[in-house]
């Protein structure tokens, strides 16, 4: 069953398209991403699909109703983490998610019941009842996290689940989510992170500029836009450019970045052997498996964090 | 689910309401010494007929529902929108726009009643009441708390800084509660600012509550001055639930 359908979504902002006509299609169970710079227009995206930014133009479906007129019968159904945290600082972490929960009409004594078996999800429980303000930038992203299942939601809505977190702090929301996901919800999320892309993703579309440049699952876009391997070779020298063409022919392709060259190669090691053949001398060779970061690069000719 | 909103606020209330309660009382006492005993014993004479402080008391407390309405929908509201963004959170879940405003409207109101409460309660303490009319006072505090509550949102909601707030309180809260009646009689004021007093809320809610406290009837028809109030707070709900679907709903 699809649970969001968009076909030619537009948004715009006082004469500035964010969203440029996209075709998305999420199906239920799924993991889909949104993989895009800043400014792609994944945020924008993420809040029509949440009900709460009315599309310019296009068609939006989300469980088979219209945003515009089944808003609130729609939210009821969703979870929905923001970009930017918006917890109650002043509140206990409990209360978050208690006064959260009543918003949906829950009962006083279930929300209190889910809010417990939430916060031992998320590992919160000790810091319970603890005001939200001292916590971690991880911890509120947690409850943040925590606030959005509060209603048991069909689809979950992620905008930069991990972002501004520390590795470890990553990891222990990708495994969170990647549980959710076994539960059967659906994830919708937005990233920078190709790591996190191919962490959890089952499907997902690049966004660049307000548009969908590329879709598909994490493997099958790097099969289909890079090569298996990368060779990132490094030169002493003020400009990589002198050394583009001298590595000309070495593999199928070749990025210059400011700091590096990238080769795009069937085998690394065959690439490295043809480098020294060649006589050139890079500083630093690193032989490394593509991944989204190259499709990303391939596709718009720019990298993704910057 | 307005309901629901009403709860947050009140949740969120109660770290404080000890504190809160303790200076709802402590402005009454306060007045009830300064002006009761200080001020109102250079007026001997009195104020049409009844002594200064009973005459002053019941236009304290309609000027306490304007200021603790007022102050309840200026900051919270903005940082509602730029600090804690607390209204986008509930504008995701399965609320309206109209439930998120209301439920806070509902806690302003709230506060607005227990404050005045309050002061009723020490002013009877004080013997100033004459007539057990005074009860009217509290829904007339209701009715000036949103007469000035719904428009504060609606500023509140559409300006981008919190300097704006402070100019508020310059402009209008202060010479309001100064020249709307509660410390003399408006008809001392050259006309233009009586005209001025008029047309606020403040003013309307004066007169209501004194003839209700001392058991008289007010200077202007009663149902005048209701249908005044409440023509203030249903213009300012329309102005800030249209602000607030602007910020909400983008
Ligand atoms: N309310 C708004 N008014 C005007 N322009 C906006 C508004 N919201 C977003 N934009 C613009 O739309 C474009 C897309 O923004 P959006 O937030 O959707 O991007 P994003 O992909 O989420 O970026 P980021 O990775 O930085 O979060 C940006 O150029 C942004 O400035
Ligand atoms: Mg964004």
């Amino acid at each position: 069953m699809t649970l969001i359908h968009a076909r030619g979504l537009v948004k715009r902002f006082e004469g500035f398209t964010a969203v440029d006509g996209i075709d998305v299609d999420v199906e239920r169970g799924e993991a889909f991403g949104f993989l895009g710079p800043n400014g792609a227009g994944k945020s924008s995206t993420m809040r029509m699909i949440g009900c709460v930014s009315p599309p310019t133009g296009g068609v939006l479906r989300i469980l088979d109703m219209d945003p515009l007129r089944d808003g609130p019968k729609i939210r009821a159904r969703l979870g929905v983490c923001p970009q930017l945290d918006n917890l109650d600082l002043e509140l206990t972490v409990r209360e978050n998610l208690t006064t959260y929960a009543r918003f949906f009409g829950i009962p006083r004594k279930v929300a209190r019941r889910r809010a417990d078996e939430l916060l031992d999800f998320v590992q919160l429980t000790e810091r319970a009842d603890s005001k939200v303000e001292p916590l971690s930038g991880g911890m509120k992203r947690r409850l943040t996290i925590a606030r959005a299942l509060v209603n048991e939601p069909e689809i979950v809505l992620l905008d930069e689940p991990t972002t501004g977190l520390d590795p470890q702090a990553r990891h222990l929301v990708w495994e969170r989510l990647f549980r959710l996901k076994q539960q059967g919800v659906t994830l919708v999320l937005t990233t920078h992170y190709m790591d996190e892309a191919e962490q959890l993703c089952d499907r997902l579309v690049v966004m660049d500029g307000g548009k969908i440049v590329a879709e598909g699952s994490p493997r099958a876009l790097i099969d289909e836009y890079s090569t298996r391997e990368v060779v990132e070779l490094r030169f002493n020298v003020e400009s990589q450019d002198v050394f583009a063409d001298k590595l000309a022919g070495v593999g199928e392709r070749l990025e210059v970045l400011p700091d590096r060259i990238l080769l795009y190669v069937a085998d690394g090691d065959d690439a490295v052997a043809e480098v020294q053949r060649r006589a050139l001398s890079p500083a630093s060779v690193l032989v490394r498996r593509s991944s989204l970061e190259d499709v990303f690069l391939h596709l718009t000719g720019r990298t993704l964090v910057d | 689910m307005t309901w629901s909103v009403l709860e947050y606020h009140l949740v969120s209330y109660r770290r404080i309401w000890r504190s809160s309660v303790l200076s709802s009382f402590v402005l009454p006492l306060l007045t009830m010494l300064g002006f009761g005993v200080g001020v109102g014993a250079y007026v001997t004479g009195g104020v049409q007929g009844v002594p200064y402080l009973d005459w002053m008391v019941p236009g304290l407390i309609a000027s306490t529902a304007m200021q603790v309405a007022i102050g309840d929908s200026s900051w919270p509201v903005f940082g509602g929108f730029e600090w804690q963004k607390i209204y986008f959170g509930q504008a995701a879940a399965p609320l309206r726009v109209a439930d998120i405003l209301d439920g806070h409207l509902l806690f302003v109101v709230f506060r607005t009643l227990t404050s005045c409460a309050a002061f009723l309660l020490i002013a009877t303490a004080f013997g100033t009441m004459h007539s057990a009319w005074a009860l009217a006072t509290l829904p007339i505090a209701a009715l000036v708390g949103l007469s000035v509550a719904t428009p504060t949102f609606a500023y509140a909601a559409a300006v981008r800084s919190d300097s704006y707030l402070a100019i508020l309180f310059r402009l209008g809260v202060i010479p309001m509660s100064l020249f709307s009646g509660v410390f003399f009689p408006v008809e001392s004021l050259p006309a233009v600012f009586r005209w001025i007093a008029y047309a606020l809320p403040l003013w309307h809610g004066v007169d209501l509550s004194r003839a209700a406290t001392l058991g008289a009837a007010p200077s202007w028809s009663a149902a005048g001055h209701v249908v005044y109030l409440a023509l203030w707070a249903g213009v300012g709900w329309l102005l800030a639930l249209r602000r607030f679907r602007k910020r909400l709903v983008v």
